[in-house]
């Protein structure tokens, strides 16, 4: 199979008009990675993904793929194939037409192009579909046409613009599994755009997050939400509770905030910043829900607050609890079923702990908007 | 309320009745006097069934002349128009938003401006490019067929237009877009993706050009040249009196379209199936079934009726001669007229008796004046059109005497008198 090839963005800036989709945006993806760009609508990931596949001009910077230089390259050039949202099937063509399209327009014969598109049915388990009609199939059926379509150009990088956010939950979840099975057995460069963070951090080896034009933090899904880089990035990818304060003193990589209505919490300064964040600084502090734990004891502590419980739900394997702080702001604690039928705790007065290595100081930014 | 609910029923059915009737009775009118025997086009009296009206349109140089004129046209206008059509509406598509509502009134002002008005305006445009091209007068932009497709053309293209506009705003731009990223070429994009989307309108625009072409009359007027179409030739024949030939014609067209409908209704009824079943029409078990075809699609049933109709009729009108009804129905007048005639005749006949017993010497052989001065609302041309001269036709034999008995005649007598007609015209030969 094809190895796949990596895809560089330099200094792209992407502009429609006065409207700036993408900003500065440095991006090195490496040959045979699942690259996610991963943001809110309108971020601008899939202005990116178009750039990539050569529907759109860059305005300024440069697009590489395998070190070659895109300028002037139509989409029909570019060793790229892109998956669209809505998958594009083509709905006069039968499966196996669809397919082998990228075969039809380079003239390949028909008997060629059955055989190649029976190979690419059985991969993707769907043997003998081949003469049925796009509006024939299933949801999850056109996902896989529209893969194996895409796989048959044999790309050197397959594009996927948020494919699986028409299916729903339980096939979204199994087709996470297949894609990326898919891309270790194709071994080319699969480039992955969603809004999810769940498709995000389960298939990718590594994550871009955006906001509004902007790249805020590359790295693996563990570094995104461990160590995130901006409050934007910490807001977004998963949950996080927030609190605002100032920075009141650092001890090496901890800093000691004092909040605005919590008191004095005790947190780690993200990586990123270690350094740059000063005494004084306006800070935010995040700390994750399934960080959060019943404090065994009433004491006060700087990895404590209080908080009064207002509701509770049942997911299953956690219970999510919701609480009222003196930040105002709803504070969400997660916690592991461990089997034992859990007694309510509806309007009582609990306090909370977590471990300080696990919450976060970042210096005070946007936030992704719930 | 009942009685309320019966009456409203009855308004809505009497409403339907005069609504359709309205809408087809002047084509059922149309097409039953096809079949009528007398030389102009009657519903009433209803005198012989008869074919010889298919017969003489067969026959009629000029129709056949017309349609093939009409069909050529047709022909070169669907491709024009289509072509254009199509290109007006892609353009629309790829135009700078700003200009698309400009753009639109523009492709679409040619609807709106009469057909008189453009066809003055093809034939002085097309003249004045003849002569700027400095050809001669015989060229081809004054043939009346390019003529007429270019002029027909300026409006039925943007006919075609709106139909591909309403198509391709349904049209996923992203297909393109995804059969280049997979390689294609525009030409390839086109070809393969947007082309066989837009077919069926291609289909229904064909169509519709067709139709246009086919019935216009006002800009083909002032194009045709040395081509007339049918609309142009019928036009022309109804100013000279008109005969059930053209009740013919109109009955082929009506059932011509009523077949085209008919099919175009089974092909949408079994897509429609398709559709509802995900697959070709189920079966259903058990019972008598009809054939596959006509399940669920009375269209089709209707169909096989009609030409099964058509056909019967066929082999009817194959095998059937009017001749003996009209023989008939000639007898029948015939007979009325040598009644009506006979009794004229007694009368006369009686009167001429009676005259005799009050003066009998008045009357001689030759002519006198004296008579013609007492018969009493006689015309200055006496006897000259007396239908007894022409009745005997022999000038040695006239008897002046009848007529001047009969009252209330007009000055040409009773020249119009059916008898005489009648038994004049052979006569005449």
């Amino acid at each position: 199979m094809t190895k796949g090839v990596d895809v560089d963005l330099e200094n792209v800036w992407i502009r429609f008009g006065d409207f700036v989709a993408v900003r500065e945006a440095n991006v090195n993806i490496k040959g045979g990675e699942f690259f996610s760009f991963l943001g809110p609508s309108g971020c601008g990931k899939t202005t990116i993904l178009r750039s990539v596949s050569g529907f759109l001009e860059p305005s300024e910077g440069n697009v590489r793929i395998g070190g070659r230089d895109m300028a002037g390259i139509g989409p029909n050039k570019r060793p790229t194939a892109l998956i669209f949202q809505n998958l594009a099937l083509f709905p006069l063509m039968k499966i196996w037409e669809n397919i082998t399209f990228s075969m039809e327009v380079k003239g390949a014969s028909k008997a060629e192009r059955r055989k190649r598109a029976d190979e690419l049915l059985d991969m993707i388990a769907l043997p003998d579909q081949g003469e049925k009609l796009p509006s024939e199939l299933s949801g999850g059926q056109k996902q896989r046409v529209a893969i194996a379509r895409a796989l048959c150009a044999e790309p050197d990088v397959l594009l996927l613009d948020e494919p699986l956010s028409a299916l729903d939950l339980k096939l979204r979840q199994h087709m996470r599994t297949e894609l990326r099975e898919i891309q270790q057995r194709v071994g080319i460069t699969f480039i992955y755009i969603t809004h999810d963070q769940g498709e995000a951090l389960t298939m990718s080896d590594n994550v871009a997050v955006m906001r509004a034009g902007i790249i805020d933090q590359i790295g693996s899904g563990h570094t995104v939400y461990n160590d995130p880089a901006t409050p934007f990035v910490a807001s977004f990818v998963g949950e996080n509770n927030v609190f605002r304060g100032k920075v009141k003193s650092i001890d090496g990589d901890m800093a000691l905030v004092s909040t605005n209505r919590t008191g004095e919490l005790l947190a780690r300064i993200a990586t990123t910043v270690q350094g740059s964040l000063k005494v004084g600084d306006p800070a935010m502090m995040f700390v994750r829900p399934e960080a959060l734990n019943i404090a065994p004891d009433i004491s006060s502590a700087p990895n404590r607050f209080a908080a009064m419980v207002k509701h509770e739900e049942f997911e299953g394997q956690i219970y999510n609890v919701f609480l009222e702080g003196s930040e105002g702001k709803e504070i969400k604690m997660s916690l592991v079923n461990i089997g034992k039928e859990r007694q309510s705790a509806e309007g009582m007065n609990l306090t909370l702990e977590y471990v300080p290595e696990q919450a976060i100081v970042l210096p005070a930014g946007e936030l992704a908007s719930e | 309320m009942k009685t309320n609910n019966i009456l409203l029923k009855f308004i809505l059915a009497a409403y339907l009745v005069v609504f359709f009737g309205y809408l087809l009775g002047p084509l059922v009118v149309m097409s039953i006097t096809a079949f009528n025997s007398p030389s102009f086009p009657k519903l009433t009296p209803w005198e012989c069934l008869t074919f010889e009206w298919f017969d003489v349109l067969a026959h009629d140089e000029r129709i056949l002349n017309g349609i093939e004129n009409s069909l050529i046209i047709g022909i070169g206008t669907v491709i024009l128009s289509v072509i254009m059509g199509l290109a007006g509406a892609l353009m629309l598509t790829q135009i700078w938003p700003k200009l698309r509502a400009t753009y639109y009134t523009i492709v679409i002002a040619p609807i709106l401006i009469p057909g008189v008005v453009l066809g003055i305006s093809t034939l002085v445009f097309w003249d004045r490019i003849s002569i700027m091209l400095g050809m001669s007068s015989g060229g081809i932009l004054h043939n009346g067929i390019f003529l007429t497709i270019l002029g027909q053309s300026t409006f039925i293209a943007s006919y075609c237009m709106l139909v591909f506009i309403a198509r391709l705003q349904r049209f996923d731009t992203g297909l393109t877009e995804a059969a280049l990223d997979l390689g294609a070429t525009q030409v390839q994009a086109f070809r393969k993706i947007l082309l066989p989307f837009m077919k069926p309108a291609i289909g229904s625009a064909a169509v519709l050009a067709f139709l246009a072409s086919f019935e216009n009359y006002n800009t083909t007027t002032f194009t045709f040249g040395k081509f007339p179409t049918l609309t142009i030739e019928l036009a022309q024949k109804v100013r000279y009196g008109i005969n059930p030939s053209i009740s013919a014609l109109a009955f082929i067209i009506i059932v011509l379209t009523i077949l085209g409908a008919l099919a175009h209704e089974i092909y949408r009824r079994r897509q429609q199936l398709a559709l509802a079943n995900g697959a070709p029409v189920a079966a259903v078990s058990g019972g008598f079934q009809l054939p596959k075809i006509f399940r669920g699609n009375p269209a089709a049933i209707i169909l096989v009726l009609l030409t099964l109709g058509g056909a019967s009729t066929l082999w009817f009108a194959q095998s059937y001669s009017p001749d003996v009804c009209k023989m008939d129905v000639r007898e029948q007048k015939r007979l009325i007229q040598e009644e009506r005639i006979k009794a004229i005749r007694e009368k006369r006949q009686l009167e001429l008796q009676q005259k005799q017993h009050q003066g009998p010497d008045v009357f001689g052989g030759s002519k006198s004046a004296a008579p013609a001065t007492q018969s009493p609302g006689k015309g200055a041309f006496g006897n000259v059109f007396d239908p007894g001269n022409l009745d005997k036709s022999g000038p040695g034999a006239v008897k002046p005497q009848e007529p001047t008995k009969s009252p209330g005649k007009g000055a040409f007598g009773d020249v119009f008198a059916p008898q005489n007609l009648d038994k004049a015209a052979p006569k005449e030969d």
